[in-house]
């Protein structure tokens, strides 16, 4: 079937089977190979993207459910070639040591300040409770979306 | 990863449509709400439905309600949609409390109380929740609705009163003035499903309990609840001596099984424990909300 | 609390030399630009899914995949009988049905007499699409005869128990070692058996006995194992994409396995998405790949799914542990044995140096003073997955930690004494470094008493002590656990350390352009410890290039010289110090350019950083870049010397380095519902040098989260069926940001006094330290409950039996 949807910003459109899970039409199909997966039964989080602005399983949705939806990944957080301060935050806090749970990280990390610019520590755990990390034991991601909290503007820091 | 069987898929576009699809399809068709627990089991092909109907378009399923003294909740209403009603705390925190504890923020972004409620799994945290409130399920179909008592829903794992070619619509709760309610779980790791949860709504009178709703999941209890406890406790005061008796017969009620969770012992255990510490906390909420409305 | 020097900070804003720099790998990180395995797309490329075995132990009858050949779509189906089929120029065996294992045993690639354990490599589909391979898998039908299956290490070698390995002949569940052992022995038997029976029978002793299972558990990185193999028809040449920490190693491998001449085979490491020690072994899936490019001419792919990854590529632990200490009455240590029961699986797949069936286990002695230790480990074969030697374990020092560290704390218990306070009084101490153990090894530095005393002031020791004396009369259980760990890491001394016959030392090769940027090129791999960031900063720290201008390749074989990988903790104390060393050779090359240039003799040189310059009269000297140039240029050189300044080094470590540290966790044990909180975690660890004291503390917090996780939550468990009850991330549970605190870190610096810049490595410390520490803590809050030991997972259930005096068998199904 024919399946079209804005990711981030642009229109895509690919004729693909209608069981093709979110994840792959954007990592195959479109061809934005940030959103990982790492499970098969929902627990991992690596797949997390955007629909509408709400951050979602990717793993656990039909492509063709997105249909018509607005879709953001980690690809789109970067705007006029300036990192989005939750992205900076996890490279001043060393909140990422191999990168893969990193883009759902960063895309859940973006979505808790939107709607709580200045998250307690428990409100971020719980947050980012629902994807696992392997490598970092958490805390510096906690404290990379603190440091996004307090530096709403920060878009000229030193790459 | 692993990946779902052929399938085919169409997007309903009313509650009508939705019945139209299903009885074009009859038992192939699988309704597709969240996909939390339907996904995931075509992925491990334990599910193969030959088409899904989405229902995710159908806005006459969402939003939360207070209609007369019920307050509704729609089947597409999701679990974060719940976690964050400000009605829904004001009547009945256990809702907050058991879904702050049900998944993960990500899933309930997704997850949906109808597919929840359909999917029957055994350890569901809102059938207890239901079972504790003595909610009504609204069904429909081609016919029209039609009701059924949340304490006659579940027909067994993973089988309830909805049938092929039928769509919950929506839960309706009685609202209970001066009630407490609390919601108690025991999980191995956050985010996962119960070892043991028990959930109470009660309403004090006159210094004794005059009514009591107990929930309990993944321990077998008949209907997600434990009558003979909630009889024992109504006209008795709420004294630590007549909630742990209550708590023993509801756990002696139930009929665990052991798996990667728990032992047996350990899971009616937990049943009595935690329907102790349920009842005791909405005895609590249930007393302050008295005193607070005699004293203004 | 940093011990790092003042460095001059570069003009990117970094530090030349050591300190806390942010990570230059990051930058394609965060923007989703990083490349994993299945992110490599060839031109053409099929995919592939692998057909597993339901049953743990079943005799295969037959196979039919007509019926999956069939789908359209599909390009070719594999069994074990095709593979038989496929002469294999080798010397390991005639056929591909059958592949080595790192430890001198065989392995079936695809299963051809027998399945050995749930989820073993049956059949190999390669489709257009992943999602075609799957649906093909499901149609092969496969006719199997249950047998017996094997569960139960401690059952294996009973009369009459079943026997897995037939196919070699095998008449019970024995493993024999390259060296013919059956079990494998370390320290004195006899002097360690006398000092206990003295102990025994002396009132002024104990012997306190313990039985502790460390049981299988899994290090599922967030990234499956997976590869794409490209054979070239026309050239020969082929290329492997793959998850593997130890590239160089794969390569001989593979070479040897597929008998292709080495030189035409190029493995890449693309990014990892964490190893853990999960991407060393060389699995089937890799092979079958690699066969599978041969078989269609196309590039083939293949990614594990989740479950296939917790059921099939290799678990670690499982070691059944009965340990004895032997004490005085006021706990002075005399004595320690410990007779181990080890649960290898169905294929002797672990991956540790030859000499070392047991890896490490025998530096169970700890970090404490006392003459008399002996070890004894028995494996055997039973039907699960193979492995043995991954997550972290540092060749399992975890499990050797685990038992002297819950040894001491039984004797605590026993003796009525504070479980710091014992410690304290064995530490080793500083004058006794360097410090050989009773079974043999040489512990290199440190300055334990030191870093116990730091661990135990940021806890609050004594407070803790009280607020837990306060919190029992009122009925509530805190519980407060140490660990004190010794590891032995960076493998190794090559005289006795080898894997398969590579000798364990690592190559690596530095070169200085004419404009003064460098480029080094690494044989270890990265997972995420930052090799592209710290060993920039080892070069910068030599010669005073700013780390910027450094670039670090590793992970492509045909890029970077040969070495043994990264696990064990092995980079930086081998690799490391390889770099140190090449920028040495580079300095040493730099001062005669110097010399040449300003006329002088080298010895009249000396060296500030980044720059040479004339004894006595500073003003005259070069830059490292402007000798760059120079070597480059007309210049004329003395006699014998080449130009350029690039070099190259091989480093053979003269010893293992032993970093340390001394760990302390405070729990809150709701006895109720079992449920075990963790409430702070404080890790005082001491690796020596601090390359990066930001990426250092990065590490030690992966390892905390790791023993939390072990110590309550992650299992690999089978019902008596055969059935892996941890086969996904719903049972299989890794702990979330809820089950870690803020950890809270600490430091002391000892370098290693023979590694070039001091580094001992810390990847797997925490991993190694951490779990008893948490363990420890849960047995200290339910002493009260006369609990002395509960095996992990401390999950509710397992707690709230062991206060009804009755713990859970954690490795077999629940009853
Ligand atoms: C990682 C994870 C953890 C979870 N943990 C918990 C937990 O702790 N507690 C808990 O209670 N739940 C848990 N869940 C389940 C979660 O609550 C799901 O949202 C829920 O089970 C299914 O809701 P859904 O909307 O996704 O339904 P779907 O998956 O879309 O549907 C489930 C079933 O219900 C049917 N269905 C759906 N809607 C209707 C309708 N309106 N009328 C008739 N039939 C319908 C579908 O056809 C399907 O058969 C977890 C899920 C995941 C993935
Ligand atoms: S891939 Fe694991 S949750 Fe989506
Ligand atoms: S950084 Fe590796 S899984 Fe999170």
């Amino acid at each position: 079937m024919e399946i079209s949807m804005k990711i981030n910003g642009a229109e895509v459109t690919h004729d693909v089977e209608p069981r093709t899970l979110l994840v792959h039409f954007v990592r195959e199909n479109a061809g934005l190979r940030g959103t990982h997966w790492g499970c098969d039964t929902s627990n991992c989080g690596a797949c997390v993207l955007w629909v509408d602005g709400t951050p979602i399983k990717s793993c656990t949705m039909l492509a063709a459910s997105a249909a018509g939806h607005d879709i953001t990944t980690v690809e789109g957080l970067e705007k006029d070639g300036k990192l989005d301060p939750i992205q900076q935050g996890f490279i001043e806090c060393h909140g990422l040591q191999c990168g893969f749970c990193t883009p759902g990280m960063l895309m859940t990390g973006r979505w808790i300040l939107d709607n709580n610019p200045k998250p307690s520590e428990e409100e971020i755990r719980e947050g980012i409770s629902g994807q696992l990390c392997r490598c970092t034991g958490y805390k510096n991601i906690v404290d990379s979306i603190h440091w996004a909290a307090a530096h709403p503007a920060e878009n000229e820091v030193s790459a | 990863m692993q990946t779902p069987a052929p399938v085919d898929y169409v997007r309903a576009t009313s509650v009508a449509d939705a019945l139209s699809l299903l009885q074009q399809h009859g038992d192939e068709a699988r309704l597709l709400a969240g996909g939390h627990s339907l996904l995931p089991m075509m992925k491990l092909r334990l599910a193969r439905p030959e088409i899904l109907v989405d229902i995710n378009d159908l806005d006459e399923l969402r939003g939360i309600r207070v209609d007369g003294n019920e307050i509704v909740i729609g089947a597409m209403v999701t679990h974060a949609e719940i976690l964050n009603s400000p009605i829904l705390f004001e009547h009945y925190p256990i809702f907050r409390e058991a879904e702050k504890v049900i998944a993960d923020p990500i899933v309930r972004n997704k997850g949906t109380m109808g597919g929840s409620m359909c999917q029957a799994d055994p350890a569901e945290d809102l059938s207890a929740v239901g079972a504790a409130l003595r909610g009504t399920v609204v069904i429909q179909n081609a016919e029209g609705r039609r009701t059924v008592p949340m304490r006659e829903f579940h027909e067994g794992p993973y089988e309830t009163k909805v049938a092929d070619g039928e769509i919950l619509v929506e839960v309706r709760y009685p609202i209970l003035p001066g009630s407490g309610s609390a919601y108690e779980k025991v999980e191995r790791r956050s985010g996962d499903w119960a070892v043991c949860a028990a959930g109470a709504c009660v309403t004090i009178s006159g210094g004794v309990f005059s009514s009591v709703g107990i929930g309990i999941g993944a321990v077998n209890a008949e209907h997600f609840t434990a009558t003979g406890a909630e009889a024992f406790l109504v006209g008795k005061e709420p004294t630590a001596e007549n909630i742990a008796t209550a708590a023993q017969m509801a756990a002696d009620s139930c009929d665990p099984s052991a798996d990667q969770r728990g032992p047996a012992d350990y899971k009616k255990h937990l049943a009595m424990e935690l329907t102790k510490r349920a009842l005791t906390r909405a005895a609590a909420a249930a007393v302050a909300v008295h005193l607070t409305k005699n004293g203004a | 609390m940093t011990a790092v020097q003042e460095v001059p900070i570069s003009a990117g804003g970094n530090p030349i030399g050591f300190g806390s720099m942010k990570r230059v790998e990051d930058q394609r990180f965060v923007r989703g630009q990083g490349n994993y395995v299945d992110d490599v797309n060839l031109p053409g490329m099929l995919h592939s899914a692998i057909l597993r075995s339901p049953w743990a132990h079943a005799r295969i009858k037959s196979i039919d995949t007509s019926a999956a050949e069939a789908l359209p779509g599909v390009i070719a189906v594999l069994t074990g009988k095709a593979l038989e089929g496929i002469p294999r120029p080798s010397l390991l065996g005639d056929n591909f049905a059958w592949m080595p294992t790192l430890s001198y045993d065989t392995q079936a690639v695809l299963a051809t007499d027998k399945v050995r354990f749930q989820g073993q490599e049956v059949a190999f589909v390669i489709a257009e699409s992943r999602y075609i391979a799957k649906d093909a898998v499901e149609l092969i039908d496969v006719d199997y005869e249950p047998l017996e299956p094997v569960m139960d290490a401690k059952r294996a070698m009973d009369p009459g128990a079943p026997v897995i390995r037939d196919d070699k002949g095998q008449t019970d569940n024995s493993i024999t070692d390259v060296h013919g052992h059956k079990t494998w022995e370390s320290g004195n038997a006899i002097s360690t058996a006398e000092a206990i029976a003295r102990a025994e029978a002396d009132p002024n002793c104990v012997v306190v006995t313990q039985e502790v299972m460390y049981p299988r558990v899994h290090p599922a990185p967030m990234e499956t194992c997976g590869s794409v193999a490209h054979m070239d028809k026309v050239t020969g040449q082929l290329t492997l994409y793959t998850t593997s920490q130890a590239p160089h190693a794969h390569r001989t491998v593979y070479a040897m396995v597929a008998g292709l001449p080495e030189q035409k085979i190029r493995v890449i490491s693309p990014d990892i998405g964490g190893g853990f020690g999960n991407k060393v072994g060389v699995y089937p899936g890799y092979v079958l790949s690699i066969l599978g490019t041969i078989v269609t001419g196309k590039p083939v792919k293949w990614i594990e799914d989740r479950g296939e990854n917790l059921m099939s590529t290799s678990f670690a632990r499982d070691y059944h542990m009965t340990g004895k200490i032997a004490a005085t009455k006021d706990g002075k240590i005399l004595a320690v044995d410990v007779d181990v029961l080890a649960d290898h699986g169905a294929f002797n797949g672990v991956a540790q140096p030859t000499n070392y069936p047991a890896g490490f286990f025998h530096i169970f002695s700890g970090s404490y003073d006392y003459p008399d230790a002996h070890c004894k480990v028995t494996p055997v074969y039973t039907n699960k997955a193979p492995g043995g030697v991954a997550y972290a374990c540092s060749f399992r020092i975890t499990e050797a930690v685990y038992v002297i560290e819950r040894l001491v704390d039984c004797l605590a218990a026993e003796l009525g004494m504070d479980p710091a306070e014992l410690r304290l009084k064995n530490l080793l101490k500083p004058e006794q470094f360097p410090y050989t153990s009773p079974t043999g090894w040489v512990y290199d530095s440190g300055q334990y008493e030191k870093t116990m005393r730091v661990a135990m002031e940021i806890a609050g020791y004594d407070e803790l002590r009280r607020e837990q004396a306060e919190k029992r009369a009122r009925g509530e259980y805190m519980g407060i656990g140490i660990s004190f760990f010794t590891e032995g890491v960076g493998a190794g001394p090559r005289k006795d350390m080898d894997i398969l016959g590579l000798g364990m030392a690592d190559g690596i090769e530095l070169r200085v352009h004419p404009t003064g940027k460098a480029v080094l090129r690494l044989s270890v791999m990265s997972q995420g410890q930052g090799h592209e960031t710290t060993y920039a900063q080892i070069v910068a720290h030599e010669l005073g290039i700013p780390p910027e201008d450094i670039d670090v390749v590793n992970g492509d074989t045909d890029q970077t010289p040969f070495g043994l990988g990264t696990y064990g903790s092995r980079s930086m104390p081998v690799s490391g110090a390889a770099a140190a060393i090449v920028s040495r050779k580079v300095k040493e090359r730099a001062r005669i350019v110097a010399a040449a240039a300003l006329e002088c003799s080298p010895d009249d040189l000396e060296w500030e950083l980044g720059r040479w310059s004339v004894k006595g009269d500073k003003e005259r000297g070069k830059t490292i870049q402007e000798i760059a140039l120079l070597s480059h240029s007309s210049l004329e050189l003395p006699e014998g010397v080449e130009g350029h300044l690039d070099a190259t080094a091989v480093y053979n470590p003269p010893n293992l380095t032993y970093p340390y540290g001394a760990y302390i966790c405070v729990v809150d044990v709701d006895p109720g519902t079992g449920v075990v909180k963790v409430r702070r975690f404080i890790a005082v660890d001491d690796c020596g040098t601090r390359v990066n004291p930001m990426l250092v503390d990065g590490q030690v917090h992966g390892g905390i989260a790791d023993g939390i996780g072990m110590a309550l939550m992650e299992l690999i468990a089978f019902d008596t069926d055969g059935n892996n009850l941890g086969g996904s991330f719903m049972d299989y549970l890794l702990p979330t940001s809820m089950e870690c605190p803020s950890f809270e870190l600490g430091e002391t610096v000892t370098p290693s006094p023979h590694h070039p810049i001091g580094a001992k490595g810390v990847g797997e410390s925490a991993t190694v330290g951490s779990p008893a520490a948490v363990v420890n803590a849960v047995m200290d809050a339910l002493a009260p409950f006369g609990v002395r030991h509960a095996d992990m997972p401390l999950t509710p259930s397992n707690v709230w039996r062991a206060i009804q005096g009755n713990p859970i068998r954690v490795d077999m199904a629940i009853e």
